[in-house]
């Protein structure tokens, strides 16, 4: 039985190898024309293993994953705030609403130029980027939340003598974690894209500037490596919250 | 344990709603759907703002938050907080007072004991039963030692047994804490079973309160009638004892057998759907079966109601629209009445 559920587990990788084989074959055997545009699997392993042991590929990553937990963490901070505030208070959800209606259409890298102006070409744009590509999502989604959670668990904690700040804090942010889980996941992922189109764009280090550099000098391999890392970040970071909302709400499920 | 008065509360359907709950009494109130009979309890809970005034042992609690009412409140659909566990949803209202831990953990293991839901006490609400639920929802109303107990439909979801089951417990628990409850409903078997008085609310108004036979047998209305099935009211004239177990009375020109506890039977009422009608003579022993003469047939709500003169009474029985069609049923016809034994309901005087 304990053999069966293994073989079960294992066998979701064998559509991944069968990828991986038929990607080397395809390039070994040069069935697509012009083969420094396509480079074998084994090609683009030696080079994330070049590019590691030589020093390119770890800082560049560092400068994408310090501006990421920057910007994340500051727009997912303030995103929560306001969205709880927004959710709890209702005369607050009116005033600010039709902004927020207004503003969260626009897509994160719709403001680059904005800022570009504004912030100048420097550390401060990414982290701004993804500090507005994670705030409006994780409000909107928090302040749902709050809001969205049933009357009646506030109107039995009020007769069980909860103030209303212990009734937001003990009862309505616990309920909506749902909620405010589903924004934080989403947005941990997407601020690894959105540093990413940042980097490609303005900034000379991350791994967004190495693959403009690597586009220059067409080396097809580095920019694979580049998009290995992003996906692996973007399904790493979205996975952890995924992990830490079955954690914390695994009761309300 | 504080009485409790409502003085010309209004708000939503209830219009100057005046009441009055006895100290350590079981008041049910009951009515139909959108009567007003949880908005009274909110009043009472002092979760709405409202107009009138709400007193308790004569002191008005109108300015008091809800948490200074010492009131517990069981809400329909008991709402325990999903992401505690029943320890943790029995302790809410002890930690928040900030009691200390020794004293949390003592007052929440004496109410485990009392709702029998000590190996509950580390499972989470969503693997629950109905009933399960349910007594742990009362014990979280009970923790702060409430003078007054709130219960909106708190049986409304369960099935028929543990409905029952429960509610004899609610009325020892009752009567074991004496705690003057409130019990909304809008099912007259309930009511019937758990009140000390019962309350009818129609439209946000109290049409009759009074204890549970005296509404069914003096009913003050015909909206009070109606609401309780429209029985047939009987006077009976005499009573004697057949057997151990059923006893004989008669109402006019009908002698009923019915179920005889040792008390004298004053008045019988008999439910209109709990008479059947037959165009022919029924077999077996003309036991509570007799003949009459049809006198008026009418429709109410997707039932027909069919008047019969039998013995000097005038009894209604009701049927379903598809059985009258059924049957050839015209006024001035004659009819045989058959009465179910267990469903007539008894008015009776102090002991023989």
């Amino acid at each position: 039985m304990k053999n069966l559920k293994r073989f079960k587990k294992g066998w979701g990788i064998l559509p991944v190898a069968i990828f991986l084989m038929m990607w080397e074959i395809v390039a070994r055997l040069n069935l697509i024309p012009g083969q420094c545009f396509f480079p074998s699997f084994s090609t683009v392993v030696m080079e994330f293993y070049y590019l590691s042991a030589n020093k390119v590929l770890g800082p560049n990553f560092l400068s994408s994953l310090i501006r990421v937990l920057i910007g994340f963490s500051a727009g997912s901070i303030a995103g929560l705030l306001v969205g709880i505030i927004m959710g709890w208070k209702d005369v607050v959800n009116k005033a600010l609403n039709p902004i927020v209606s207004l503003i969260f259409p626009i897509p994160a890298l719709g403001w680059l130029p904005l800022l570009m102006l504004w912030l100048g070409i420097g550390e401060a744009l990414p982290i701004a980027i993804i500090f507005i590509c994670s705030f409006f999502p994780i409000l909107y989604n928090t302040a749902t939340g709050i809001r969205t959670v049933d009357k009646n668990y506030i109107q039995v904690a009020r007769t069980l003598g909860a103030s209303d700040m212990k009734i937001l804090t003990s009862v309505v942010i616990p309920l909506a974690l749902p909620n405010i889980f589903t924004g934080l996941r989403l947005e941990s992922g997407m601020a690894w894209r959105v540093v990413i189109a940042a980097e490609m764009v303005a900034i000379p280090t991350g791994i967004g500037a190495l693959m403009m550099k690597a586009e220059s000098l067409m080396r097809m391999d580095i920019i694979i490596v580049c998009l290995v890392v992003l996906s692996v970040m973007c399904f790493s970071f979205e996975k952890m919250f995924a992990f830490i909302e079955a954690k914390l709400t695994v009761h309300l499920r | 344990m504080p009485s409790i008065r409502l003085e010309n509360i209004s708000k939503y359907v209830c219009r100057n709603v005046n009441l009055e709950v006895f100290n350590e009494e079981f008041l049910v109130l009951l009515g139909p759907n959108a009567a007003g009979k949880s908005t009274l309890l909110n009043v009472i809970a002092g979760l709405i703002k409202y107009k009138g005034s709400v007193l308790f042992d004569g002191i008005p609690v109108d300015q008091l938050l809800p948490s200074k009412r010492k009131i517990g409140y069981l809400f329909q659909d008991l709402n325990l907080f999903p992401h505690l566990n029943v320890t943790s949803n029995i302790a809410y209202s002890l930690k928040i007072q900030k009691q200390p831990q020794n004293e949390v953990e003592r007052r929440v293991e004496e109410l485990l004991q009392m709702m029998k839901i000590k190996h509950l006490a580390s499972r989470y609400p969503k693997r629950l039963s109905g009933g399960e639920k349910q007594r742990v929802a009362l014990a979280r109303a009970l923790a702060m030692a409430p003078d007054v107990l709130l219960l909106d439909e708190p049986l409304s979801s369960l099935d028929v047994q543990t409905s029952k089951y429960l509610r004899m417990e609610l009325k020892q628990l009752h009567s074991s804490l004496g705690i003057t409850t409130i019990y909304v409903t809008h099912n007259l078997t309930e009511a019937e079973e758990i009140a000390d008085r019962i309350a009818i609310i129609e439209s946000g108004h109290i049409e009759q309160i009074g204890e549970p036979e005296e509404v069914f047998f003096y009913p003050g209305s015909e909206k009070v009638a109606d609401f309780i099935g429209a029985p047939n009211i009987l006077d009976c004239t005499y009573c004697h004892s057949l057997s151990k177990g059923v006893v004989e009375v008669g109402c006019g020109g009908l002698s009923i057998i019915v179920p005889d506890d040792g008390n004298t039977v004053k008045k019988i009422a008999l439910f209109p759907r709990d008479i059947y009608v037959s165009e022919r003579k029924p077999p077996g022993p003309s036991i509570n079966r007799f003949k009459g003469i049809i006198t008026k047939i009418s429709t109410v709500d997707n039932m027909v109601r069919v008047k019969v003169e039998a013995g000097g009474n005038q009894l209604t029985a009701e049927m379903q629209h598809h059985i009258y069609q059924d049957m050839d049923l015209v006024v001035g016809k004659e009819v045989f009445l058959i009465l179910k034994l267990r469903s007539i309901k008894i008015y009776r005087d102090e002991e023989r």
